[in-house]
């Protein structure tokens, strides 16, 4: 075997394995996309499941707390905004509003015993809380998705193969008027 | 947590390799020992062959080698049919051996929605199927090889002494036990090698009654040999491997449980309160299923016992004082306060690298008021209710009796006031009766008559039958028989 075999063998090999390196980079950047579009609608899922969840809510308010009637038609108008909603950055904005209109019913209620041992008003109470859970988790999964997704288009060698296919960073779900960052319990 | 989830992969071919080569040992002993003993009964037989000390060992029913490749193989399918049972069936017999029963999302609703938000927030491909166990000890396991097709268990006093937030985190670190392939590998190693385990002693149980009236006293020292051996191997072989399944739930998966779960519910301080509460609970019942104990999330048999390098779990003090000494939710603060509580590392570093930490959230506002725990334990004994086969009775006295399904009594006594109540048996004889009308049936005469039984079968009375009454032997039905123009006697 002349020498110049041996280099093309080398050069055929190199190039082999280059090849193989670009597909699983391809296909890990593929997969973690996917993930990012299935968070995204999981979000979706949670969202739709909330609105759902209303009108029974409101019914179930009404009928112990008709004075109410400006914190129930807050609720109701704010879910309309939300479901009629179209683009994304209206859809974040209008499903903080409604989170925030619920927060304000929720401490409403408590002014009114009757309705707090209410069964119904308690099953629904729980799905509420397990439904605004589900959609902070789902949020929480979105995010993480998409800083890994971001972090590994942008690094290099990865970043190579994510040029040449045209992979787009994603966006975070930065939901306003919703406080989570509590005061960091400081120990000794 | 890839690299424990790749580690996890590859940890499970290892034990299945380990096991397949364990049971080809005990295959090849088992079938040459099996062997000799044929040979001692042929040899007792036939004293001629007796006396030739210079010829070999051989049994001519069967040689050795064909002996120890019979057992070989044997032992080959005796591997597969394990392994097809632990990937098709493990979880139904690890959940079943538990007593634990499954439940839908209306029979209780807060667990059910617990375990949905975590594995959303976890990402799991499909929730996990939910049961519960009827305890009061507090506990909860998991089990599942793939994420898609796992299940989760809980106690029911866990459901009664936590609230939501301490539930959340101990479904978390189970969730985190799926997600980080844990489940696989215990569900693999606990169908293996309890099976492994349970063959064993039957072989030993065996070897002493079976053999006792066949052991010949002659000096065919090897066969006696083979059969010391291969008693010695089993004997040793279970023991060491119900410590193998013990040593295999290693103290760092325990840790990275705890880690994710912490990063999944964003808040730490509910597992650590959940293990606080567990850790004080747990001896009080003891675990009858040793090999079902290393599964749990605090080992019920270990924790008041002093802590060894052969223990399961890890301490829950320090599970504890590593979770509240977390800054933040993510990886990074878990191996930071893993370090100074314990030293050493415990997340791989390519998880360490990606992680870019996260914020903690507020306590959930408990919805329902605290003072309300007697009516939690009441919503929790209705849901074993609906899910155990057990009949209910209210008594008067606002005791709750109940009853299992075989029970013979037609009467029971409350234990509290002692007022008596119909079983569910009562009611059932009750309503065959009612089912069976009466029937009468009027003699033509005195000779031989049959007539058909509501249920169809034919009875026959002879010319010699004088009774009142004949029981149907189909349906077991009384039906008085009176001759013409008597009157008819009621029972």
């Amino acid at each position: 075997m002349g020498p110049v075999m041996i280099v093309l063998l080398v050069v055929v090999a190199v190039l082999l394995l280059a090849f193989l390196w670009v597909i699983g980079t391809y296909n890990g950047l593929v997969r973690l996309r996917n993930q990012v579009k299935n968070a995204w609608a999981q979000i979706d899922v949670q969202l739709k499941r909330r609105h759902d969840l209303i009108p029974n809510l409101v019914e179930t308010v009404k009928g112990y707390a008709k004075h109410e009637r400006g914190t129930l038609d807050a609720v109701v108008q704010a879910r309309a905004r939300a479901t009629g909603a179209q683009t994304v950055d209206d859809r974040i904005r209008s499903e903080g509003e409604l989170s925030q209109a619920l927060g304000r019913l929720m401490v409403v209620v408590e002014a009114y015993p009757d309705l707090k041992a209410n069964q119904n008003f308690l099953a629904l109470q729980e799905e509420l809380t397990s439904t605004e859970n589900k959609i902070s988790f789902a949020r929480q999964f979105y995010n993480d998705s998409v800083m890994q997704y971001n972090t590994r288009i942008e690094s290099f060698p990865a970043n190579v193969v994510a040029g040449s296919f045209a992979f787009q960073p994603a966006t975070l779900f930065e939901l306003q008027g919703r406080d989570e960052r509590a005061p960091v319990a400081v120990k000794f | 947590m890839w690299e424990a989830i790749a580690s996890n992969r590859r940890r499970s071919w290892v034990l299945i390799g380990t096991m397949g080569g364990v049971l080809v040992l005990l295959g090849a002993v088992i079938g040459m020992s099996v062997a000799a003993q044929l040979d001692g009964g042929w040899s007792r037989a036939h004293p001629s062959y007796y006396y030739v000390p210079e010829a070999p060992v051989v049994s001519p029913v069967v040689s050795m080698e064909a002996a120890a490749a019979i057992g070989v193989a044997v032992a080959v399918v005796i591997w597969l049919v394990l392994w097809a049972i632990a990937v098709g069936a493990g979880d139904s017999i690890i959940l079943k051996s538990a007593g634990a029963r499954e439940i839908t999302k209306e029979q209780a609703p807060q667990l059910w929605n617990v375990v949905e938000e975590m594995s959303i927030a976890a990402g799991l491909p499909a929730m996990p199927r939910v049961y519960i166990i009827d305890d009061s000890s507090l506990n909860a396991f998991a089990v599942g090889r793939r994420p898609e097709k796992a299940a989760v268990a809980v106690t029911a006093g866990l459901l009664k002494r936590l609230n939501r937030d301490e539930l959340q985190g101990v479904i978390g670190h189970e969730i985190g036990h799926i997600h980080n392939l844990d489940a696989r590998f215990m569900t693999l190693a606990a169908v293996m090698l309890g099976a492994v385990v349970l063959l064993s002693r039957g072989f030993l149980r065996g070897m002493f009654y079976g053999s006792g009236g066949r052991r010949s006293s002659r000096g065919g020292g090897q066969a006696q040999l083979i059969i010391l051996l291969a008693a010695a191997l089993v004997a040793v072989l279970a023991p060491l491997a119900a410590q193998l399944l013990y040593l295999a739930c290693s103290r760092r998966r325990e840790f990275l449980a705890d880690a994710s779960s912490a990063r999944f519910t964003r808040y730490p301080e509910g597992l650590a309160s959940a293990l606080e509460k567990i850790s004080r609970q747990a001896g009080g019942q003891a675990e009858k299923n040793r090999v079902l104990a290393p599964l749990y999330i605090v080992n019920p048999l270990q924790e008041h016992a002093a802590f060894s390098l052969f223990s399961t779990h890890p301490k829950s003090s320090e599970r504890i004082a590593i979770l509240r000494r977390m800054g933040n939710a993510g990886y990074a603060a878990y191996e930071e306060a893993y370090r100074k509580i314990r030293g050493g590392a415990c997340i791989g570093a390519g998880t360490l690298a990606k992680d870019e930490g996260a914020s903690l959230r507020a306590p959930t506002a408990e919805p329902e008021p605290r003072a309300s725990a007697v009516e939690r334990a009441e919503a929790v004994g209705r849901l074993l209710d609906t899910v155990l086969p057990l009949a209910v009775i209210q008594c008067a006295c606002g005791a709750r009796l109940k009853i299992p399904g075989n029970f013979k009594r037609e009467q029971v006594a409350c234990p509290r006031c002692g007022r008596e109540h119909a079983t569910p048996r009562a009611a059932a004889s009750a309503s065959a009766d009612a089912a069976s009308r009466p029937m009468t049936y009027v003699r033509k005469g005195q000779g031989w008559e049959s007539f058909d039984c509501a249920c169809g079968h034919l009875i026959q009375l002879s010319p010699g039958f004088g009774a009142e009454s004949v029981k149907c032997p189909k349906c077991r039905r009384k039906i008085a028989v009176t001759a013409k123009g008597e009157s008819c006697v009621g029972p």
